[in-house]
């Protein structure tokens, strides 16, 4: 076994580890901290459901970004609907066999990666030439997005420039699932693509990547519109309510 | 205009393009600070504690463990800058610092620093601060530039609410002793005489009985104002501006002729005389509680079974959404109608029945547009459907005056723009920014006067009401151009025509 995959290898369990319970740590963290008011942005569904589609809308739409700036939705939709695919392609490496649907993908997959990359550059190219979004980003911005640039453009040339042994990649991935590990294949661009989403994993739990959960978490928008029918107390605001109703005003 | 101002008035945009950035436009703004007085009558400490800055970290951490809202909003943000160009302040000023997201950075960099592993290992990187004066200073005055309107959490794809932001900004600068003297002294009047104004019994008795005589004088019809009635079935609340304040007041004399029509009896209370409730803007629960409890308290003392809240925005906010909590359970009060109920569903209701009825005609002089109160509009409800806070208004506007036109869809409803002086700014220490602020919703005021002859904006808030009467003649509009939604009913409503 070479240095390499032994290297890999581990750093691929690492990445996995920090990523699963970062996000295990945020997302319980997000869940036991209480809302103390109602505060939906209003209109807001009288139901459950309807709250429900309201998250859909946004998680898959992008709604609210829709009705603010049409640039920056055609560009994050390109990125993530790109992504999403890409992802998607990307299980067949860890699938055996690979389900039906990974294999509808497959062609999808390649587009996908451009599109991906096409929606960066133009997100990254507004950090750059609008000046109210050039006073927001800090350089942590820019290297995000550098980094999902490269992962991206590393990944395509794997496919159209330098390509690699497919077949002993994925025997890698599946001995990395199945504790048997297997040699990784040695080409730069291979090494940088998968170093880079290892890194990518390893800061999601500690970047604006929480965006992922925090969507389904903002009061702002998963609260139902009861606030008359049903009374929402958090636990910490209960002790205020002791002692009144007792004498009279004045 | 009484005298001229100090700044430049901002010119009606020929497109409504963004506006170019300009760094420190507003750099000079931020209203006047608390006194100890005004401190301790709230239990905060009269001026800046030593060691302020690890308090304020120590209280931003307390902070984070009570609200969801502010540790998902510091953590989700991606900068992806869909708020930048939405905030009235940014649109009038150009001060980078009032795009929201720039706005919640002030507060998030002291978060990241002291909060997250990247702040506190690579806080150049992530655009993370320590707190240091400076940051202080730019926190008393962006966070009081920041009316918290919560119009950018419309177009944010997290909903990030920059109103609770700013509103834990404040309650941390509060409790390391930098308070605002607006709201803070206009608080502490409520906890001691039970009104905004600290008008006492004596005088609101007086001020109500003066209201009936005018009534009489105009109608020849005796049209009660109660004050601290015992067994009335309504307990009204409402902002303490209504009881003489111009337009407010003309909103509180229809109010009672529709109550007076439709044979409810109702008081207001002497105890609970505000329905305003500033401590919303300090972002104190715990204050916020005190101010809902004299509510409470006056509801059960004299014995009511329904309470009704006057026209106002933030009101109608914490009335609508936080009063069952804050004070809370109701059931006490009649389970036939909501818990508390707005006027206008009330007024509203009344019309469909037909147990009040109005003549239009009486505001043939008149040719109408609403201006949707940012509170009412994005934190509240009328009605039992979705978006009933922009149905109802503009039924019972329609109901009093034949002639209404909407102004530019991306300026109403859900998207409308604040007035300029919510969230505790309406003080003259911040007339440039009420000014500047009130740029959108002027430029599509002016629209709707140069394309559809409107004379009036009606509003159902008190702060936008007193907040357009000062500013509209910096932009050449009558300040009697602001009207309250009850003035057009008390006009059309046809007295003692039924038995
Ligand atoms: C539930 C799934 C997700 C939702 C709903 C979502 C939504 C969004 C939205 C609405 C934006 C703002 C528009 C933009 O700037 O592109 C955004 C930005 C971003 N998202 Fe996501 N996202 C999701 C998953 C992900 C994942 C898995 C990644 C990366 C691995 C990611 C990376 C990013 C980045 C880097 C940005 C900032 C782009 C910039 O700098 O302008 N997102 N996301
Ligand atoms: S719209 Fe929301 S996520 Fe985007 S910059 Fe503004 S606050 Fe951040
Ligand atoms: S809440 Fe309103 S005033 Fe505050 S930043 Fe958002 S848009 Fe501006």
């Amino acid at each position: 076994m070479s240095l390499l995959t032994i290297v890999y290898a581990l750093s691929f369990y690492f990445a996995v580890a920090v990523l699963g319970l970062g996000l295990a740590f945020k997302i319980r963290q997000f869940w036991v901290t209480p809302a103390p008011l109602k505060i939906p942005i209003m209109p807001a569904p009288l139901t459950g459901t309807g709250v429900a589609f309201r998250l859909g809308r946004e998680v898959v739409f992008f709604e609210s970004l829709f009705k603010s700036n049409k640039w920056i939705w055609v560009l994050a939709v390109l990125f993530h609907a790109g992504l999403l695919l890409v992802v998607m392609r990307h299980l067949r490496y860890f699938t055996e066999p690979v389900w039906f649907w990974v294999v509808l993908v497959q062609p999808f997959g390649v587009y996908a990666g451009f599109a991906m990359v096409a929606g960066l550059l133009g997100l990254w190219a507004r950090r750059f030439l609008v000046d109210r979004i050039r006073y927001i980003s800090s350089p942590s911005d820019h290297l995000m997005l550098a980094l999902l640039v490269l992962i991206g453009a590393s990944g395509l040339s794997l496919r159209y420039l330098a390509r690699t042994d497919i077949i002993q990649v994925k025997a890698f991935f599946l001995g990395l699932l199945h504790f048997d590990w297997q040699p990784l294949p040695s080409e730069p661009s291979l090494l940088l693509h998968l170093g880079l989403v290892a890194l990518l994993m390893i800061i999601f739990p500690f970047s604006k990547l929480l965006h992922v959960p925090g969507v389904f978490f903002s009061p702002s928008r998963n609260q139902i519109d009861n606030a008359r029918e049903k009374r929402h107390l958090a636990p910490w605001a209960a002790h205020l309510d002791s002692g009144r109703d007792n004498a009279p005003a004045e | 205009m009484a005298k001229a101002p100090t700044f430049d008035i901002p010119a009606f945009r020929e497109d409504l393009a963004s506006p170019a950035v300009v760094p420190g436009a507003m750099d000079h703004s931020q209203p006047f600070v608390a006194s100890p007085d005004h401190q301790a009558d709230l239990g905060f400490p009269g001026e800046l504690v030593d060691d302020w800055e690890t308090k304020a970290v120590e209280k931003l951490g307390e902070l984070l463990e009570k609200n969801r809202a502010l540790r998902v909003y510091l953590d989700s943000c991606v900068k992806c800058g869909a708020c930048t160009d939405k905030c009235h302040y940014y649109i009038g000023t150009g001060d980078p610092k009032n795009m929201p997201v720039a706005r919640q950075d002030l507060l998030r960099s002291v978060y990241r620093r002291n909060f997250t592993l990247a702040g506190k290992l690579m806080p150049k990187l992530v655009g993370a601060r320590d707190l240091d004066k400076d940051l202080l200073d730019d926190w008393y005055k962006y966070f009081h530039q920041c009316s918290q309107c919560r119009r950018c959490a419309v177009f944010c794809p997290y909903g990030i609410d920059t109103a609770e932001i700013s509103m834990a900004a404040r309650e941390i600068m509060d409790h390391i002793g930098v308070g605002q003297k607006y709201c803070n002294e206009i608080i502490g009047k409520v906890h001691k005489i039970g009104n905004n104004l600290g008008l006492p019994k004596p005088a609101l008795i007086n001020t109500m009985e003066g209201l009936e005589e005018d009534v009489e004088e105009e109608t020849g019809i005796t049209v009660r104002f109660p004050v601290d009635v015992k067994g009335a079935d309504v307990l009204l609340v409402t902002p303490s501006a209504d009881f003489f304040a111009e337009p407010h007041v003309d909103g509180l004399i229809g109010y009672a002729k529709v109550f007076h029509q439709a044979g409810i009896s109702w008081t207001v209370s002497s105890y609970a005389s505000e329905a305003a409730n500033f401590a919303m803007f300090i972002g104190s629960y715990e204050q916020m509680h005190k101010v809902a409890a004299r509510i409470r308290q006056a509801a059960l003392d004299l014995g009511v079974k329904r309470i009704v809240f006057g026209e106002c925005g933030h009101a109608w906010r914490v009335a609508y959404s936080f009063l069952n909590s804050l004070a809370g359970p109701w059931d006490f009060l009649d389970p036939k109608y909501p818990k508390p109920q707005h006027i206008l569903e009330v007024t509203n209701g009344l019309i469909k029945s037909g147990a009040i009825n109005l003549d239009t005609t009486a505001n043939d002089d008149k040719v109408l547009t609403f201006h949707d109160s940012c509170n009412v509009a994005r934190g509240s409800r009328m009605g039992d459907v979705e978006g009933g806070q922009f149905i109802i208004p503009r039924e019972v506007i329609k109901a009093s005056v034949n002639k209404f036109v909407d102004m530019d869809p991306g300026t109403i409803n859900e998207k409308t723009f604040c007035c300029g002086g919510g969230g505790g700014l309406l003080t003259d220490d911040l007339m440039e920014l009420r000014v500047k602020g009130a740029l959108p919703r002027m430029e599509a005021l002016k629209d709707v006067v140069d394309n559809h002859g409107v004379t009036h904006m009606a509003a159902i808030c008190a702060i936008c009401k007193s907040q357009f009467a000062k500013v509209m003649p910096y932009y050449g509009f009558p300040m009697d151009m602001i009207i309250s939604v009850h003035q057009l009913v008390g006009d059309a409503i046809l007295l003692g025509t039924k038995e």
